[in-house]
């Protein structure tokens, strides 16, 4: 009776759901099973159609709405394109934003139809506000119909004078597009490329960067009369910019400046101090940093405290490939610090760090402590972590970190471990003090009932022994014991590779391990298998009285093996020991050539000569090269000529203006007769200020104008920003350099730019004084 | 730079794409499937994948992966930078960054997506110039949009892009003016079996709130910012001011926004708040292990420790785990092996303890590592490194806002090895 009962309310409890179906089934269009997809599909879009063609907008938002959900989740909407395209020109602008995307997804399949919205782009592009031009650009560019190649060609020339940055700066990206859509505008574009570099604005210096790095990165010599001003803009450009900028200008700087690395202060100990003096006095008079060089690594460093690690990164590149090697060190701070953000991001600084470590381990050294590695941490974050411990690994610090690793060794994470084994392994053979100390900790590991800890630690065990192998025999009988035991194939093989090598060390137990692996031979892996005919073969050549029976057995094992490989070196062993009529002159040679003194094998770091890729560039990362990555040239021997980078002042020099740089330059000479030096500054700069008053340009720099509004009456000179120019020209050729960057320092409104385009006008000056 | 973006949830699907440049087919995906197969957990996924044709970049967020896809070198971090730039935002916008968040506002998320990109390259990621551009969806908003028919898109042109303050949005007005400032310390920490400690750090950050109308311009200035050696700034803060005169001067973004954040290295000596007494124990015969912990405050400078919950991961050998706290909830999960006490605040006088006894599973050997333990705790009103606000002060506006600074200190990556 209950049975039936519970049966009974069971079909209850189904037929509820069934009738909710039914009814939900029936207030959609009714589905039929067999084609219902394809069926309801049609349905939705000719009932989007509808909705677009109505005449609310509010029907027509919501068909948009759920068309771009369409193209969202990857379904086709391509065949709505005729319906949608019309609305090209709404009123409604998150309508016309919608139709935009659509256009932009789909333009590039339906080329025909999508120049029925050009005209309406063309007309936007005239428009008085500067966002619509900007957009409609925008928009235009992003249409991929090589049709209309000409009228982009057009609208990008057009944008690129603009009034507007805002505008210039989509100009910068439209050529990018332009270019990838039809590489043979290349010319035209790099003429619209020139034009831009040369723009001051800093919304447009990143964009068109951009578009010089994926158009014409050859036509380096476009930079040149860009350089300075590039380098003083570019704290102020945004973030995104400053990347690109920053990886041009270390590509560029590679090419022009000779090497600040040739300066080598390997200092001989036993060198007197006067030798040692004369020789940096050799060195100061050998290398003197190009003023161009100094000025970009001083403008990069302060983006080290950017909010951005990509950003943070490109600098720390570029300390790394372009700083005298005193001078990196500042960047390990910031690299450290963004270990903190996440995994990603640590992931690829660590890398870096990683080939930095390797070449210059001073830099991070004091950071030992933030690469300790915590349990939480994902394995890929940990083994680089360990990586960049083991390098940074020397005398004074190896006992820390000896300790630390022991704790690594335990962790549950076996993957890890075992990396932490093999970077035991590589503190061995670098740091011959504590070579004994690892060997004896591995082999303590040997007990470890991990079978992976201990398969690991017999490979590094095998390899370190390799590279000393004098006093090791109680190691090795030790290892022999631990056969009976351990099943990782690698370890088994490395074993007995062990003891067939330094057979003559251990005499009694070679043979006894050979009877035991002869009887479980048909068991074995395949690498294991070669060990032990390897095995075989070298005991035969030095103790044939006990083995030569059970190696005949193991040859004959091997004959008749599945594998190729077994097979093959059995034929070749047997041929090569076993002396008979057919057997040429090498089995003479047979002793030597096994038993021949073999190299260790070398304990690396996979970070090894990473460096010749790019730092902080996805080939490095990656370790082979990327497409398009674009390498760093050496250094050249001899730098070009640095007067390129000079940059002329556009309107040409008043006559009046001579005598006034005479007066001027008198009272920089007094000025310079004085002994105080840092008065002598101050008084220049007062100077300077009391001109820049009324000097339009002078925004830039708060304090200085402030200053100088209370002196603005006593000003008089007809053409104060040129006499500042004039000032800081013949301060440059008068001192040195370092006297020019105080000021600049002190002044950013007296950019470099200026000093440098004053130069020639200094020429002229000349004549006068 | 960046042709294309999938979202992946955790269950592999693609829940949406999109494309900057020409269509990238989604089987460009399969590749990361692939290694997402072999890295047995999402968080080994590597964040940089070659295909035979694409490069894909990938950060791991709130379970979904960004992937984005590219064609020729560019440098990793800032793919990746920016991938957590759309993060943040879409958390902006809608509070929180899920699949059925995203799904359900797939249109703004894909306006904004517009917004922040052209041609692969970033345009707009600013969030006060985006929601001038894009409003964020509110519950009112949508209602009112459904009533009336206006839209989402802003109807003013955004001038913020244009301004030489790229970073506020224009005609702010607010009837009551304030800012407030949080500044919030994260203690990284490993102790030792012993107590000592191996390697401890502070991460600060100065987290505001300003709520101001017109363009204010603030400084802050502090009692000791000598503490502040490794900083990184908001873009708003003026860099040569505080190379000269260690004073932040700036014009803030409206709303909240990240000024600072700062790091007071390991070489440093760091206060470590709390300590752990922990007693753990295996026997190598009996399938029985020994388990107890004590919480205590160490230098705390007299405030109270709150917010204390202890997680460890015990070995795999552990099948159960019998524990009874003097404070708070425990809970072992037996799949995962996780064991979390959620201790609350500590008692001096009466310091937290767990107590009890593990069961191991029969026959297996003894873990050889005892298992590490995890902190987390809140300190109010307090910041360890002894950072301190000197005053805040607003210039170019005539009204007088009310300010507020509040302290914390957290414990961030703290662990303690036993």
């Amino acid at each position: 009776m209950s049975g039936n009962g519970l049966s009974y309310s069971e079909q209850g409890g189904e037929a509820a759901p069934e009738l909710g179906q039914e009814a939900a089934t029936t207030t959609t269009p009714s589905i039929p099973a067999a084609f219902g997809l394809f069926c309801s599909d049609i349905k939705k879009n000719e009932d989007l159609k509808q909705m677009l063609e109505s005449s609310k907008d509010s029907a027509k938002l919501d068909a948009m709405k759920r068309i771009v959900g369409m193209v969202a989740k990857g379904k086709n909407a391509s065949e709505l394109f005729p319906a949608v395209v019309k609305n090209v020109a709404s009123k409604n602008i998150e309508i016309k934003k919608l139709v935009y995307v659509y256009l932009m997804r789909y333009a590039e399949e339906q080329q025909d139809l999508a120049l029925l919205s050009i005209s309406t782009f063309q007309r936007a592009l005239k428009d008085p506000n500067q966002l619509i031009r900007a957009s409609a650009l925008r928009v235009l560019s992003s249409i991929r119909v090589p049709i209309i190649v000409p009228i982009m060609m057009l609208a990008i020339k057009e944008a690129s004078s603009d009034l507007s940055p805002y505008v210039r700066k989509n100009a910068a990206h439209a050529i990018q597009k332009l270019y990838s859509l039809d590489p043979e505008q290349k010319e035209m574009l790099i003429e619209v490329i020139e034009k831009l570099l040369k723009d001051r604005s800093t919304l447009v210096a990143g964009s068109v960067v951009m578009a010089f790095e994926e158009v014409c990165p050859e036509r380096i010599d476009l930079i040149h009369k860009n350089y300075r001003k590039l380098c003083n803009l570019l704290v102020d450009v945004e973030e995104w910019g400053q990347v690109v900028i920053i990886h041009m200008l270390t590509r560029y700087a590679r090419t022009q400046f000779v090497s600040p690395w040739k300066v080598s202060f390997e200092k001989n100990f036993y060198e007197s101090d006067e030798e040692q003096k004369e020789k940096d006095q050799k060195v100061k008079d050998t290398y003197t940093m190009d003023p161009d060089h100094r000025l970009l690594l001083q403008n990069t460093k302060p983006l080290l405290q950017s909010r951005n690690a990509a950003v943070v990164m490109a600098v720390s590149q570029l300390y790394w490939h372009l700083a005298p090697k005193s001078e990196a060190g500042i960047v390990s701070k910031s690299l450290v610090r963004l270990l903190r953000s996440n995994r990603e991001v640590q992931y690829i600084v660590l890398q870096n760090i990683a080939t930095m470590s390797i070449q210059r381990k001073g830099m991070f050294e004091p950071y030992l402590k933030s690469f300790y590695v915590r349990s939480t941490d994902p394995t890929m974050i940990k083994t680089l972590k360990l990586e960049i411990l083991t390098n940074l690994a020397n005398e004074a610090n190896i006992s820390t970190l000896l300790r630390e690793f022991q704790t690594y060794v335990k962790s549950q994470d076996k993957q890890f471990a075992a990396a932490t084994i093999q970077a035991i392994g590589r503190c061995a053979t670098n740091i011959t003090e504590v070579t004994d100390t690892c060997l004896n900790g591995l082999v303590c590991l040997l007990s470890n009932k991990d079978e992976i800890v201990v398969a690991e630690s017999v490979v590094v065990i095998k390899k370190l022994l390799q590279t000393q192998p004098a006093h090791h025999g109680e190691i090795i009988k030790h290892m022999a014991k631990l056969l009976d035991n351990i099943t990782v194939p690698v370890a088994r093989a490395s074993i007995l590779w062990l003891i067939g090598e330094y057979c003559e060390r251990v005499p009694k137990i070679a043979p006894d391990v050979l009877r035991k692996t002869a009887k479980s031979f048909t068991n074995e892996d395949d690498l294991v298998k070669l060990q032990i005919l390897n095995l075989g073969a070298k005991l035969y050549l030095t103790n044939s009285k006990q083995t030569k029976l059970l190696t005949q057995y193991v040859l004959n094992l091997g004959k008749y093996d599945q594998s190729y490989d077994i097979r093959d070196r059995t034929r070749f062993i047997r041929q090569l020991i076993v002396p008979n009529e057919k057997s040429g002159a090498l089995s003479k040679y047979a002793k030597k050539i096994f038993l021949a003194q073999k190299p260790a094998p070398l304990l690396e770091s996979p970070f090894k000569d990473r460096d010749h890729f790019q730092l902080g560039t996805l080939s490095h990362t990656l370790n082979t090269q990327a497409t398009g990555y674009l390498e760093l040239s050496d250094w050249p021997e001899v730098a070009p000529d640095p007067s390129v980078r000079n940059v002329e002042i556009a309107e040409s020099v008043p006559d009046s203006f001579g005598g006034f740089t005479c007066l001027l330059s008198s009272f920089f000479l007094i000025c310079s007769d004085s002994e105080d030096t840092e008065k002598k500054k101050k008084g220049i700069s007062k100077k300077i200020t009391t001109s820049n008053s009324s000097d339009t340009e002078s925004a830039s720099s708060e304090e200085s104008s402030s200053d100088s509004k209370s002196e603005s009456d006593s000003k008089s000179d007809s053409e104060p920003g040129k006499s500042r120019y004039v000032i800081l020209s013949v301060l440059g050729l008068q001192h040195s350099p370092t006297l020019v960057l105080y000021l600049t320092g002190h002044y950013p409104s007296l950019c470099w730019k200026r000093i440098s385009s004053s130069l020639s006008l200094l020429q002229t000056a000349r004549h006068f004084w | 730079m960046i042709h294309s973006l999938f979202l992946i949830n955790a269950a592999g699907d693609i829940f949406l794409e999109k494309h900057w440049k020409s269509v990238v087919s989604r089987s460009v995906c399969d590749y990361f499937f692939e290694a997402q197969e072999r890295a047995s957990e999402a968080e080994n996924v590597p964040p940089v994948i070659p295909t035979p044709h694409h490069y894909l970049l990938s950060v791991y967020r709130h379970k979904i992966f960004f992937v984005a896809v590219i064609q020729s070198e560019v440098p990793p971090l800032f793919v990746i930078e920016f991938l957590h730039r759309v993060v943040d935002t879409f958390q902006d916008y809608f509070g929180v960054c899920s699949e059925v968040m995203i799904k359900d506002n797939v249109v703004v998320v894909y306006e904004v997506l517009e917004e922040m990109l052209d041609n692969g390259f970033p345009l707009a990621t600013e969030s006060n110039i985006l929601k001038e551009l894009i409003k964020p969806p509110t519950i009112l908003r949508t209602v009112v949009n459904t009533i009336t028919g206006s839209t989402n898109v802003g109807d003013q042109l955004p001038t913020g892009q244009l301004s030489v303050v790229p970073w506020r949005r224009t005609g702010v007005k607010y009837t009551n003016n304030e800012a407030y400032f949080d500044v919030i310390e994260e203690i990284d920490a490993i102790i030792d079996k012993s107590g000592s400690t191996i390697t401890a750090e502070i991460q600060g950050v100065i987290d505001a709130c300003v709520k101001l109308t017109g363009m204010p311009d603030l400084t802050l200035s502090f009692m000791n910012p000598r503490l502040l050696d490794d900083v990184s700034f908001h873009p708003c803060v003026r860099f040569k001011r505080w190379e000269s005169e260690r004073i932040l001067s700036f014009i803030p973004p409206d709303g909240n926004f990240r000024l600072l954040s700062y790091h007071v290295s390991a070489q440093n000596l760091v206060a470590i708040p709390v300590y752990v007494k922990h007693n753990i124990s295996f026997r190598d015969s009996s399938s029985l292990g020994r388990f107890e912990i004590t919480v205590g405050p160490k230098q705390t400078m007299g405030k109270t420790v709150e917010g204390v919950i202890v997680t460890s991961q015990m070995p795999k050998g552990v099948l159960n785990m019998t524990l009874t706290p003097s404070q708070g909830t425990h809970v072992f999960d037996p799949v995962t092996k996780l064991l979390s006490w959620d201790v609350g605040k500590i008692n001096p006088q009466k310091l937290p303890s767990l107590k009890g006894s593990m069961s191991l599973q029969a026959g297996s050997s003894k873990p050889d590592e005892n298992p590490t333990i995890n902190l987390q705790f809140k300190i109010q009103q307090l910041a360890i490194s002894g950072l301190k606000v000197n005053r805040l002060d607003m210039y170019g506006e005539k009204y007088k806002p009310f300010k507020g600074i509040k302290y914390m200190t957290k414990a961030g990556k703290f662990q303690v090895r036993t």
